[in-house]
């Protein structure tokens, strides 16, 4: 049904256009003179219908599932519901739903049947409605936009008006994205604090959210400590970090400084293809190869090393941070204006010299704008410890053990159990909360630093 | 000018030849040199990653693109196999009656342990064949089926024969059995097709990548579809319209942070807004092609305004002094010059998109799946999850698997990101 109505209002769209600019022709023939091009005349008619279409349609789809259910929900026999708590609700919804598709389990009882026929039954009458709504306004739209045809009519400035309206709506997306991400994420923290409570979250030292599956431990135990997991994530960092921005910064430095041309037009690209290696892979080179190997290493030192270590997954992340350290020490290089280093040059000090003490230290600001950058990669990057550290959260600091961090916690948590009334589900929420606040501030600061110092030099 | 003469002869008079001052020259270039060799080192350190990773990967995925099979002969007697109720029939039956006949001085023990090296699916490949072809049935169908994974390991040389027995999936009898089969030429190690044509399997040898092939397409199709024209028209507005004030100030600043969001919390977006909100189907290429239209939104304005940055004014002010109106300057010539730049920079961030794992994740693309998804509302896997669920499976047969999965998914970005090079060098104007 829905793509019948898709369909109609192409076939209206495009009508709309012909017939619109067919008119004009019309005039044109008759010694008219016309303000706009006839397609002007076409494109007026074709967007008149199409836009509002597409956001009857795109509403409709949106709003008939809960509407419609809602609506049998509440023509439920008397007394079936009293005493059931939402999430039992709901699944009766879901049974009753997938009755209604055709996927009958058991034997239901007969109210859930009878539910089921009457929720098939509204849909299609929703659906067909939504085919005479569209129908009905594309019709009057074609008729509306035929009417306006006339020499003097400004097509163009109507067409333009919708079109810049159009683009307006595109480059609110960032916007209503944000929105999305940030309402989303208060409205489940919310919940989950009403389940936790907020100092327990923000400064228990237990993290043990699987705990809470049975009714009665939910909450409570301060199993919803978030420190450890943190702690998890700042060492996983910090590890990557020691690795990458010493090699990022020396490659970067060569790069800029002292490499041929030759080298850089080989480098660059290559260090690039690194960039762009999906996280996963990363991942799994941890677990296929670096973990194996450096538990091999343990075992000839006599060290504990345990299957899933903070180190592993601080390597791999290092590995995937140093291109992007590299380039922004290059680009920072690159943008100290070439007469502070023509002058150390003509003075006398050598290249070296001139990178160190010159070029280097009027470089620092946007290194350092890079280097939270890559800090709040780190914290954010998901797949490479979602494989390569544990999911058991503990507060250490040995590298060698195996730690939990945010990002882990969310995807572990919320992979196969979506029920949104548990306080399981909605911590993954509250870290996500966490985890967007920590990496906005981080990276406002860091991009603030970036423009700060790029204006001085312009 | 008493003083600068004075100079002038200190100048003269600098011995070039201090030890002191030679020292001073060494020890700098020293430094220099040290600098330089750690720039050196660094770049080999990287690039040596870079090589460790692909050839590890290679090292162990190349396995995976040859399969071992065996080719038998199934005797398919009417007596099991009924014509009109083919899925019915007893294909259990034929293939242990099939097995007997390849091995006939075993006794029933030994007979169920050789029939352990078929795969679990040859029953289904002797069953499509006889749909095919329903003439064979009273006959004997001849047909090359893939061994179980313990085998096809074996067959490998990824499984040391000279283990205690009890420490291998495979024991002596089942060896030898396997290695009769091999000397009567039975055994073959042909290019593994099956990992691209099939579905996914919870038996490796089976185990493909069609679903995560068709997933991916539809996810990249829904990307493609929507980020593309809502990123050029944010571009455009912001470009050429948009008046400079506090608005779009806020959308440029909300752009360039939203970039910077790790990619897991998108994933929290959708599924809190398009499953918990919008109800739309779970694990979905749709869903996952809405949230990865977002992430990679952010990077196709920013490529489309830097190519439409690239036109030059000259273009539009020509078109400006032709009577034309700003958006036919922009829609006619700027926009047009400008395509080359924006497909590179948008096949890059599908580039980019193609390779996320966790917000599918998230929104439950990582479901076990033996088919592939009919339309992108159906539930299916993408090449990044599949790899994800492999990676997790416990038999040994996955981890070649996974790396064969990781090999085919680097060589599409290489292809794209070929696409895209190509692209900016067939096209790119120097103005």
């Amino acid at each position: 049904m829905t793509g019948l109505a898709f369909l109609i209002l192409f076939v209206a769209t495009v009508a709309g256009y012909g017939l619109n600019r067919r008119a004009a022709n019309g005039i044109k023939a008759g010694g008219g003179r016309l303000h706009s091009l006839t397609s002007f005349h076409g494109a007026y008619s074709a967007l008149l219908v199409g836009i509002p279409g597409i956001i009857v349609i795109l509403a409709w789809l949106a709003l008939q599932p809960t509407i419609v259910e809602r609506s049998v929900m509440s023509a439920l026999p008397a007394g079936v519901l009293d005493g059931l708590d939402l999430g039992q609700v709901s699944l009766i919804q879901a049974e009753i739903t997938s009755i209604a598709g055709g996927q009958v389990f058991g034997t239901p009882e007969p109210w859930k049947l009878d539910a089921a026929v009457m929720l098939a039954e509204r849909s299609a009458s929703a659906s067909l409605a939504l085919v005479v709504v569209v129908a009905l306004m594309s019709a009057a739209m074609v008729v509306f936009a035929r009417s306006r045809v006339s020499a003097a009519f400004r097509a163009r400035h109507g067409v333009e008006r919708m079109l810049l309206g159009l683009m307006i709506f595109c480059s609110t997306i960032a916007i209503f994205s944000t929105i999305g991400i940030v309402l989303s994420l208060v409205f489940e923290s919310i919940k989950f604090f009403a389940l936790v409570p907020m100092h327990e979250f923000l400064f228990g030292l237990r993290w043990e959210p699987q705990i809470a599956i049975r009714a009665d431990q939910v909450a409570g135990q301060g199993a919803f400590g978030v420190i450890p997991v943190i702690m998890g994530s700042v060492l996983v960092m910090l590890i990557a970090l020691t690795l990458a921005v010493p090699i990022g910064l020396f490659a970067g430095i060569y790069l800029n400084e002292f490499a041929s041309s030759r080298v850089r037009t080989f480098v660059k690209p290559t260090l690039e293809i690194l960039a762009g290696v999906p996280t996963i892979v990363y991942g799994f080179f941890a677990i296929l190869v670096v973990a194996p190997n450096l538990r091999a290493l343990g075992d000839i030192l006599g060290l504990g090393v345990s299957p899933t270590t903070a180190l592993a997954a601080g390597l791999c992340m290092a590995i995937m941070l140093i291109p992007f350290i590299s380039s922004f020490a290059d680009d920072a290089l690159s943008a100290v204006p070439r007469a502070l280093a023509d002058g150390s040059l003509a003075l006398g000090a050598t290249r070296g010299e001139t990178m160190l003490k010159i070029l280097f230290p009027a470089a620092i600001p946007g290194i350092v704008g890079g280097i939270l950058l890559a800090v709040s990669r780190a914290i954010g990057e998901t797949m490479i410890v979602v494989m390569a550290a544990g999911i058991i959260a503990k507060l250490t600091i040995n590298p060698l053990d195996s730690v939990t961090t945010v990002t882990v916690q969310i995807v572990t948590l919320l992979i196969g159990d979506t029920e949104f009334d548990n306080p399981k589900t909605l911590a993954a929420f509250a870290l996500g909360s966490l985890l967007f606040v920590i990496t906005l501030c981080i990276n406002v600061f860091a991009l603030r630093i970036v423009r700060k110092y790029r204006e001085q030099y312009d | 000018m008493p003083d600068m003469a004075q100079s002038s002869d200190t100048r003269a008079r600098f011995d070039w030849t201090d030890p002191a001052y030679l020292e001073r020259i060494l020890k700098r270039r020293r430094a220099e040199f040290w600098l330089k060799v750690g720039g050196v080192v660094s770049i080999s350190l990287a690039l040596g990653f870079l090589a460790l990773m692909v050839s590890s990967l290679t090292a162990t995925g190349y396995k995976a693109f040859t399969q071992t099979h065996v080719t038998i002969e199934v005797p398919i007697s009417a007596e099991h196999v009924d014509e009109a109720d083919i899925f019915g029939s007893k294909w259990r039956v034929v293939m242990k009656e099939a097995v007997a006949q390849m091995f006939p001085d075993l006794d029933k023990a030994g007979l169920k342990a050789a029939a352990e090296i078929l795969s679990d699916g040859a029953q289904y490949m002797v069953r499509d064949a006889v749909i095919a072809d329903p003439s064979l049935i009273g006959g004997v169908l001849t047909i090359d089926v893939p061994v179980s994974d313990p085998f096809d390991q074996m067959n490998k040389g990824l499984v040391d024969r000279t283990t205690a027995e009890d420490k291998r999936r495979v024991d002596d009898a089942q060896i030898l059995a396997f290695d009769s089969l091999a000397a009567a030429g039975r055994i073959s190690a042909p290019l593994n097709w099956g990992l691209l044509t099939n579905a996914d399997s919870r038996f490796p040898e089976l185990a493909g990548l069609k679903g995560a092939f068709i997933g991916t397409g539809y996810l990249l199709m829904v990307c493609f579809a929507i980020a593309l024209p809502v990123g050029i028209g944010a571009a455009i507005y912001l470009e050429e319209f948009a008046p400079r004030n506090r608005m779009s100030d806020f959308i440029e600043v909300n752009i360039n942070n939203l970039a910077a969001v790790p990619s897991v919390v998108f994933g929290l977006l959708a599924l809190a807004v398009f499953l918990n909100w919008f109800g739309l189907p779970r694990g979905s290429p749709l869903v996952g092609g809405l949230t990865l239209a977002l992430i990679s939104l952010p990077t196709i304005i920013i490529a489309t305004r830097a190519a439409l940055k690239a036109v030059p004014p000259s273009i539009r002010e020509a078109a400006l002094g032709v009577g034309a109106s700003r958006q036919q300057v922009v829609f006619h010539h700027v926009l047009p010059l400008a395509m080359p730049g924006v497909m590179t920079g948008t096949i890059l961030a599908m580039a980019h998109a193609i390779g996320e794992t966790a917000p599918l994740l998230l929104i439950g693309m990582n479901a076990f799946m033996t088919s592939a998804a009919a339309t992108p509302l159906d539930s299916a896997t993408a090449l990044p999850t599949q790899i994800f669920i492999w990676a997790d499976s416990p038999e040994r047969g996955f981890v070649s698997r996974t790396s064969a999965a990781i090999l085919v998914l680097l060589t599409i970005l290489v292809m794209m990101n070929g696409l895209a090079i190509w692209l900016r060098r067939r096209f790119e104007r120097r103005w």
